[in-house]
């Protein structure tokens, strides 16, 4: 059932790198990651390559595989033909570090920048009353792995070095909708989304949730229903009336 | 020689998973400036791949829960080997750690009148394990990688600075201890620090600080079959031996009765007792649900006859018993291995998990997303209309370093260990449900623990600039050429081959003989170390990266076999086929691994390591005292039990009336 597979894989590092070529057996059953680890042991010991759980649940092994953002333990070799060349290169909108591997502290700098889950004041430990229903929206977010390919892929920063200042990307986008949805939190983060974090950048071309490896409906259910609250905010007359007077008061 | 970088802390927590991340929160929150090193990025440690839940007697579900409850079902699953003080906490505390941790932000999954949801699991009495659908580690990790952030965002608001009191050092690996024998009680001294390198550049770094919360996980990348992930090399454990401390029951390892077996690439990945706990059952070749042949004599009357009765107990838990699909974990794993073993196993030599037959397709879908993601994805498999394939795979360490229950501190002054990579808890064999909830518990007692240390401490140990340069040069060796072995050892194939010898020899099923050849195969293999060679730089080299994790993997590998050597009798995690069954005698024996040449030294990889019987702390008279002396004389000797109450009132009341 083994074959011997062709594969394409960036080698280099920040100093830039080159394709190479690899010749490796592949087996019934098999995912990219394994062909990557089978290289490791046998032709190129010193391959960068981040992973972690190899089952799809931590995120680590984010790269590009014909061009498209993907987790290397979640792609099978099946989806291939045997014939073809498979190539691996890393993410795009990062800066590589070596071979397979980027250097994704932007993501841990935008999450700093999210005010965190508020909790009402006064409400004890134990005492928090939600119901499945309304869980279930912010649940559906808190399903991200934070593999980060929806940042990787989309266009607002990806070829787009400068725009990565003022947006927070697909992933903490749908991060404060799931704050704004959660049933108990009472920070307001709505005007902030379109101000300090680039909501307004984003125009809904749905890559972020075309490569979610979670199935999320980061577009449909993160990122619109946050740019309809942040609308309703803008052009609701009483909302700019209270906000007007609110702001002369102070 | 350029300088090593260098960082200051007051407590320096090694593992970001659940137990590491609670310990730094605790830390943190008393005040101290605390910094977190981890081998991977932040937020994907092992814990995320905990999937069923967390347990923790909160009754929400159902009302007769109590701690007491918990506490029983903890020691009954590890066979009473169990830190009974240890049992005892967790059981109380579990609940108010949950609880804290809906204040920073988690979803669970909600009962009808928006309490916690709580599911049934393996050897719980009542539905106890809060969960979020079959991701609940997930959860929890996330929620308190994103408690950290909100820290750091008060520091941040206070001084402009993020990581001024809690710092992340992401892609950090720690290889060793250091100690100063100025200071402290022990041979070695107290804690001082720790030296490791940079995953990403490979340079070194150096921690100072007089407290250290080991928090690593567990072991399982030793064996071949396993649900755990690259990390899991023993790094805590193999630190700690090196350091000074010991490490306790490490003969206990949990094989998961249920691990994908097929295709070859990813057996051993975890399929969730989640499965079981919302109804799955499982079938041998024949179609037979074989487990109501395999309840064994200790959980006699606690567990269904039938399939009939343990079908009803789904919907009434009050007039029936629980199926035995849900004995606890080494239980089930021995039942399935025999299965296979005498011819009625699947295709691919496991057996059948059906929940498909059991529920409608979208409610398997909706309380099991993630199986149904994982089957489909890497098995082209849909469980909502076939049964899996399911065999036991490497899950979990019992044993670990000896901690003391209350505060997590090992016998090194300032070292603190929590979670998989610490001791006792689990006895011989872990509930399901009960790590996260242990993660929780202990990793808050631990940060706790090494705050009051630090705090009481009169003087801070100094790091020793020798010491630095031993470990340095540690590191460094693979990179050496040597003469003697031309072309030198490949890391990768020797990893393969400790992990075929820790799978054949020392796995499920044990034997005197096969636990001999396996310490001799481990003392080539020790040898053969010596000479490992890689290729290439330090710039995120993961050979390189191997062949020091594999000094750890070594020397843990063989506190497991040295331990199960001893052990001749069957219990738990550890099964011998030469000693099959209970041995009272052996309950109250704990054995004891230390390493015999403490301390950094230059000359050996892999310190030799030493395991000795020592007696177990006899159980408080109340905690005891809430089990029947009827089920304790099924695990006790005669003598152990002279102070239980009900016997003591027997004797009583016979004095009297004679």
């Amino acid at each position: 059932m083994s074959y011997r597979g062709r594969f394409r894989v960036w080698r280099g590092d920040a100093d830039g790198g080159a394709l190479a070529d690899f010749q490796v057996e592949v087996n019934e059953g098999e995912v990219v990651l394994d062909v990557l680890h089978r290289l490791q042991a046998t032709q190129t010991p010193d391959l960068a390559v981040r992973w972690n759980c190899k089952a799809g649940k931590c995120g680590s092994c984010s790269a590009e595989i014909n061009g498209r953002p993907r987790l290397l333990c979640m792609t099978r070799m099946s989806v291939f033909e045997r014939d073809e060349v498979v190539t691996v290169t890393p993410m795009r909108s990062f800066p590589v570090i070596r071979d397979l591997v980027t250097d994704v502290s932007f993501n841990y700098s935008k999450a700093r920048e999210i005010p965190s889950f508020t909790p009402p004041p006064g409400l004890a430990p134990g005492e928090y009353r939600m119901g499945q229903v309304d869980v279930e929206r912010s649940q559906e977010f808190r399903k991200c792995i934070e593999c980060f390919l929806c940042q990787d892929t989309c266009h607002v920063v990806r070829d787009h070095e400068e725009n990565k200042r003022s947006f927070a990307g697909p992933r903490f986008l749908m991060r404060i909708a799931e704050l704004e949805m959660h049933p108990l939190d009472v920070a307001d983060r709505v005007q902030a989304a379109q101000d300090e974090h680039g909501l307004g950048l984003c125009n809904i071309t749905k890559c972020c949730t075309d490569v979610c490896p979670e199935g999320i409906h980061i577009t449909d259910n993160a990122l619109i229903p946050m740019k309809e609250r942040v609308a309703d905010r803008r052009y609701d007359p009483l909302v700019w009336l209270g906000r007007t007077i609110s702001r002369r008061r102070s | 020689m350029t300088e090593t970088e260098q960082h200051d802390y007051d407590v320096l927590v090694i593992g970001a998973g659940g137990a590491g991340l609670r310990a730094a929160i605790e830390a943190r929150e008393r005040g101290l400036r605390t910094a977190i090193v981890c081998k991977s990025l932040f937020g994907k440690a092992h814990t995320v791949m905990a999937e069923g839940g967390c347990a923790a007697a909160m009754g929400n579900v159902n009302e007769n829960d109590s701690w007491q409850v918990h506490f029983r079902d903890t020691m009954r699953g590890g066979k009473f080997l169990n830190s009974w003080r240890m049992a005892e906490l967790h059981a109380k505390e579990a609940p108010d750690r949950v609880w804290e941790l809906e204040t920073y932000g988690a979803l669970f999954d909600r009962t009808k009148d928006g309490r916690i949801s709580q599911r049934h699991f393996g050897g719980h009495t009542y539905p106890r394990l809060a969960h979020v659908g079959d991701r609940t580690g997930l959860e929890l990790l996330r929620t308190m990688q994103q408690r950290i952030v909100s820290l750091q965002q008060d520091d941040y608001a206070e001084t402009g600075d993020y990581e001024a009191r809690l710092r992340v050092f992401a892609e950090c690996t720690v290889t060793e201890l250091l100690t100063d024998p100025s200071t402290g009680s022990g041979q070695a001294g107290a804690i001082a620090g720790a030296f490791g390198y940079w995953r990403e550049s490979g340079r070194h770094v150096v921690f100072s600080a007089p407290a250290v919360v080991l928090a690593t996980g567990g072991i399982g990348k030793s064996f071949q079959v396993t649900s755990n992930s690259w990390e899991y090399t023993g790094d805590g454990h193999a630190l700690a031996l090196r350091a000074g401390a010991n490490l306790i029951d490490m003969e206990f390892v949990q094989f998961h009765p249920t691990g994908m077996v097929w295709p070859p690439s990813v057996k051993g990945i975890l399929v969730t007792e989640g499965v079981r706990g919302d109804g799955g059952v499982l079938k041998n070749s024949d179609g037979k649900r074989f487990m109501f042949d395999y309840i064994p004599d200790v959980f006699k009357g606690q567990y269904a006859q039938t399939e009939d009765e343990a079908d009803r107990w789904y919907e009434d838990q009050e007039n029936n018993r629980r199926t035995p699909d849900l004995l606890p974990r080494d239980e089930v794993a021995r039942a399935i291995n025999t299965e296979v073993k005498e011819g009625r196993g699947s295709p691919h030599g496991g057996v059948y998990l059906d929940i498909a037959s059991r529920m409608p397709a979208e409610e398997i879908r909706r309380r099991l997303p993630s199986m149904y993601h994982q089957f489909k994805e890497l098995a082209d498999v849909d469980i909502t209309a076939e049964p899996m394939e399911v065999g036991p795979t490497c899950h979990y360490v019992m044993g670990g370093i000896e901690v003391d229950p209350d505060t997590g501190q090992s016998r090194v002054p300032g070292l603190f260990a929590a979670g998989e990579c610490a001791g006792g808890m689990h006895g011989s064999n872990r509930l399901g449900g009960n790590s996260l909830s242990d993660l929780l518990v202990f990793g808050r007692r631990a940060g706790l623990g090494a705050a009051d240390y630090v705090v009481g401490l009169e003087r801070r140990p100094a790091v020793r600039e020798a010491d630095v340069e031993v470990a340095a040069a540690m590191t460094l060796a693979p990179f050496d050429a040597h003469p003697a072995a031309a072309g030198g050892e490949n890391p990768y194939t020797l990893h393969a081959e400790l992990q075929r010898v820790m799978n054949d020899l020392v796995g499920i099923i044990r034997t005197e003989s096969e636990m001999i050849s396996a310490l001799d195969r481990l003392g080539e293999l020790r040898a053969r170390l010596h000479d490992v060679v890689v290729e290439g730089h330090r710039q995120y080299n993961p050979g390189w990266h191997l062949a020091l994790d594999l000094r750890n993997m070594l020397m843990v590998s063989e506190a497991v076999a040295s331990s199960a050597l001893l052990r001749t009798e069957s219990r738990g995690g550890h099964t011998r086929e030469d000693h099959p069954g209970l041995d009272p005698r052996w309950r109250h024996r704990v054995l004891v691994t230390h390493c015999v040449r403490a301390g950094a030294d230059g000359g050996v990889v892999v310190p030799r390591i030493a395991v000795e019987p020592a007696e177990r702390a006899p159980m408080r008279a109340d905690l005891l005292a809430l089990f029947d002396l009827t089920e304790l004389e099924k695990y006790y000797t005669a003598p152990e039990l002279a102070g239980h109450l009900d016997r003591v009132e027997a004797q009583h009341t016979e004095g009297g009336t004679a």
